[in-house]
């Protein structure tokens, strides 16, 4: 069968099972736009800006675990995406990018919106490709799909010029992948194994940290018998939360720079670390020289280049994830750590770090408790970045992997909203909850046309406090209080929303803030709320700068209620 | 004496465009420092051999070898600097050379078996092949008589034996084979 380039890739994207394709079109993607008119199968989906394509497909493989995928022009479309696919790449999201590329003779000429978009996002991608004959096209895309979703995964970009749109060739899709320099299958050692468990059964005061790698491998059912059998405290990184039931007696919660104060000491007092697909980030460990002083390191990965690059691991298990637990939990022995797990009670209930101030202000720590509440633990949580996104993750229950959708490692403002679309479209039966900062929300606004557009009922909470929080937080803390630049104005939220078509509304009072948020859950399409937060609030505990993670900022205790 | 720092790494890689581009880009982006990268033909049709030269003392040679492996066009990597090995570089040397000066010249190269490529009026050339220190001890020897331009290739290295260094399993082998098979039947 003959098939030109936009068919192949179509056909391509059906058979690798989209169902949608985020994204904007352009001179050198028309061709392909044209040839989705015959693929109703592929939803597409119109952004307001690429950033956001990248973003949603970034969110719909998170909640889904699918891949991900988005279509921009050359050019400034491309340029676009850029900061979407470094996301995806450092929060190892399964996603591939397609780019329309000036035509082959055009080429390095610096052509009408061309750009190196192959060699821009080398560094940030898994694998890229140029396509430059239409009879390579099925090929890069078989390739594509599974480097994007195998082993850790990543986003991979296809670049097509534009004449390969339209260049027929002869078209069978590949059955076999042919990689002699991919192997994302590593056999779990038995040895390594264990090592493992040798480790763990000497432990005294062992402490688990898991992160994304046990979600992305599906494997926190796994994660629960290896703590339950091994009486195994169990704390969270950012992107690890979900993975672990929250109202699990062995859970201590989220770790690092603004993690529960108990979950730090912990880290700090244990002689082993259990570390399971996470890769100790500098806002986990903080001054690395000072972290965990007294732990040796099991480390679990699939990654084998995580292993030693930030923290010396005394036994490294390289694999997948679930694998490795599967086979953790054949030979562990039950164990128990009471004195142990007394003290990191103790801890708790020393520095009650997940306490909210009493007080009638409207803390913003209270809106995110209600919305939890109100959801019961069972909305997916999508969220900005900065203060407004560490308090979603610390007063946010989240019940089920795959539903705390953050940007962790780009720490990506703009985030919440474009995610929230791809989040709902990958959940459309579930309530999914845009927690977002009004300076965050700014950068990408213009999607509420997408969700006004694709009818999503996607509820937004802005977390308004009039400054770009996070970093007046540290202005606040470290610069004596010269706030440059961090007073942000706004314009007024709730008309924006609803000169978008959007309902919403503005929340004032503390006592207002529960039946507002009922009224979004229950309102039948998207909802915005403004809600007029304290606007000095700081996100405590927080790692003192340079400090070892157990060196605190706290909420004097005073303050604090049992709320 | 101390151990050698420098390390030797051979990579197999896919022979694509763009694939030296991605072990350079990967190499500034990690600060790895490297001292020299060479890369040719190998054995294998369709499989490109880099050697690469790394310096232990500033850069964790096993994360150089480990983010290698993560690229999808790299089949093999290998250390090779504790096994017995040859290694190589090639130089051109223009030296400064009165008539009067050549014979001396000449001599040194002898010394080191290299040869006189070209000769000016003001000037001769010499090619010499060697491992580094030879190489260095040349060019300090020549030093003194003006050296007007220096080329030098990066390292390559083999190890010593029978058996393969870089062992690359059949099936890679075959999937390389398959793949050049099928874009030559396009072309
Ligand atoms: C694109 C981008 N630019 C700048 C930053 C640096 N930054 C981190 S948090 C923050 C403030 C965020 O303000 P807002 O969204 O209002 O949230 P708040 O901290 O007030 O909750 C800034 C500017 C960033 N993370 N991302």
């Amino acid at each position: 069968m003959k098939l030109n380039g936009a068919h192949i890739l179509c056909d391509g994207l059906v058979k690798e099972g989209v169902e949608i394709v985020f994204g904007f079109p352009g001179g050198k993607v028309i061709e392909l736009f044209d040839t989705f008119a015959h693929y109703p199968q592929l939803r597409f989906v119109l952004v307001r800006h690429e950033q956001a394509a990248a973003h949603a497909a970034d969110a719909y493989a998170r909640v889904t675990g699918k891949v991900g995928c988005c279509v921009a022009t050359s050019g400034p479309g491309a340029t676009n995406l850029v900061t979407g696919i470094a996301n995806a790449h450092l929060d190892s999201v399964p996603m591939v990018a397609v780019t329309g590329q000036v035509d082959r003779g055009s080429l390095g000429r610096d052509a009408f919106q061309e750009v190196d978009i192959t060699g821009i996002t080398l560094p940030i991608t898994k694998h890229n490709y140029l396509v430059m004959k239409s009879d390579e096209m099925a090929e890069a895309v078989k390739e594509a799909f599974h480097i994007a979703g195998t082993g850790r995964p990543g986003p991979v970009l296809i670049d097509v010029p534009s004449d390969v749109w339209v260049e027929q060739s002869e078209y069978t899709y590949p059955e076999k992948i042919e990689l002699p320099g991919y192997k994302h299958k590593l056999p779990v050692y038995p040895t390594q194994i264990k090592k493992a468990l040798k480790a763990i059964s000497e432990a005294r005061r062992p402490i688990i940290v898991a992160g994304n790698g046990v979600i992305i491998s599906n494997a926190h059912v796994q994660l629960k018998e290896l703590a339950e059998k091994a009486q195994i405290p169990v704390v969270n990184t950012l992107l690890g939360l979900g993975c672990f039931p929250q109202d699990h007696v062995l859970y201590y919660g989220m770790t690092g720079m603004h993690g529960m104060a108990y979950a730090n000491y912990a880290l700090n007092e244990a002689d082993l670390i259990v570390a399971i697909g996470m890769r100790f980030d500098d806002r986990v460990t903080s001054k690395l020289s000072t972290f965990a002083p007294r732990a040796s390191v099991v480390h679990i990965d699939i990654d084998p280049a995580e292993i030693g690059k930030n923290v010396k691991a005394n036994v490294a298990v390289v694999g997948d994830v679930k694998e490795v637990l599967t086979a953790l939990n054949k030979d562990i022995e039950t164990l128990s750590h009471g004195d142990w797990l007394k003290q990191i009670e103790q801890w708790k209930s020393d520095h009650p770090s997940h306490e909210i101030r009493d007080t009638d202000r409207l803390l913003p720590q209270y809106v995110v408790r209600c919305i939890s509440d109100v959801s019961g633990g069972d909305a997916v949580i999508v969220t900005g970045v900065g203060q407004h996104q560490m308090w979603a993750a610390q007063f946010s229950v989240i019940n089920k992997p795959r539903s705390f959708v953050s940007s962790g490692g780009l720490g990506t403002m703009g985030f919440s909203l474009p995610a929230a679309i791809g989040a709902q479209m990958g959940r459309p039966d579930e309530t999914v909850w845009s927690i977002d900062g009004d300076g965050s929300f700014q950068m990408t606004l213009q999607e509420l046309a997408t969700i006004a557009q694709e009818k999503l009922p996607v509820k937004i909470a802005i977390l308004n406090n009039g400054y770009l929080g996070m970093v007046r937080q540290w202005q606040e803390f470290f610069w004596d209080k010269r706030y440059v630049a961090t007073p942000i104005a706004s314009p007024d939220f709730v008309k924006i929303a609803e000169a978008y078509g959007i309902e919403a509304m503005r929340v004032t009072n503390k006592a207002d803030v529960l039946p507002a948020i009922e009224k979004a859950t229950n309102y039948d399409g998207p909802f915005l709320i403004d809600f007029r937060v304290e606007p000095e609030e700081n996100v405590l505990p927080m790692v003192k700068l340079g400090s070892a993670i157990s060196e605190l900022i706290e909420q004097p205790k005073s303050e604090v209620s049992t709320w | 004496m101390v151990a050698s720092v420098k390390h030797t790494l051979v990579a197999l890689v896919e022979d694509k465009p763009g694939v030296l581009n991605r072990s350079a880009s990967l190499f500034r982006r990690r600060g790895f420092n490297i001292e020299s990268i060479a890369v040719g033909h190998s054995e294998i049709r369709g499989l490109s051999r880099m050697t690469i030269v790394v310096d232990g003392a500033s850069t964790a040679v096993e994360q150089v070898e480990k983010q290698l492996y993560k690229l999808v066009d790299v089949v093999k990597v290998i250390d090779i600097t504790e096994d017995r090995m040859v290694s190589r570089e090639l130089a051109l040397i223009k030296v400064s050379a009165t008539a009067a000066q050549r014979s001396e010249i000449v001599q040194i190269a002898d010394i080191f078996r290299a040869r006189i490529v070209d000769v000016a009026p003001d000037s001769v050339m010499i090619e010499v092949t060697g491992d580094e220190a030879k190489l260095n001890s040349l060019l300090e020897l020549l030093k003194d008589f003006g050296i007007k331009e220096l080329v030098r290739t990066g390292r390559i290295a083999m190890v010593r034996g029978t058996s393969e260094a870089v062992p690359i399993d059949e099936e890679s082998v075959q999937k390389i084979k398959r793949r050049r098979k099928k874009t030559k039947t396009e072309k």
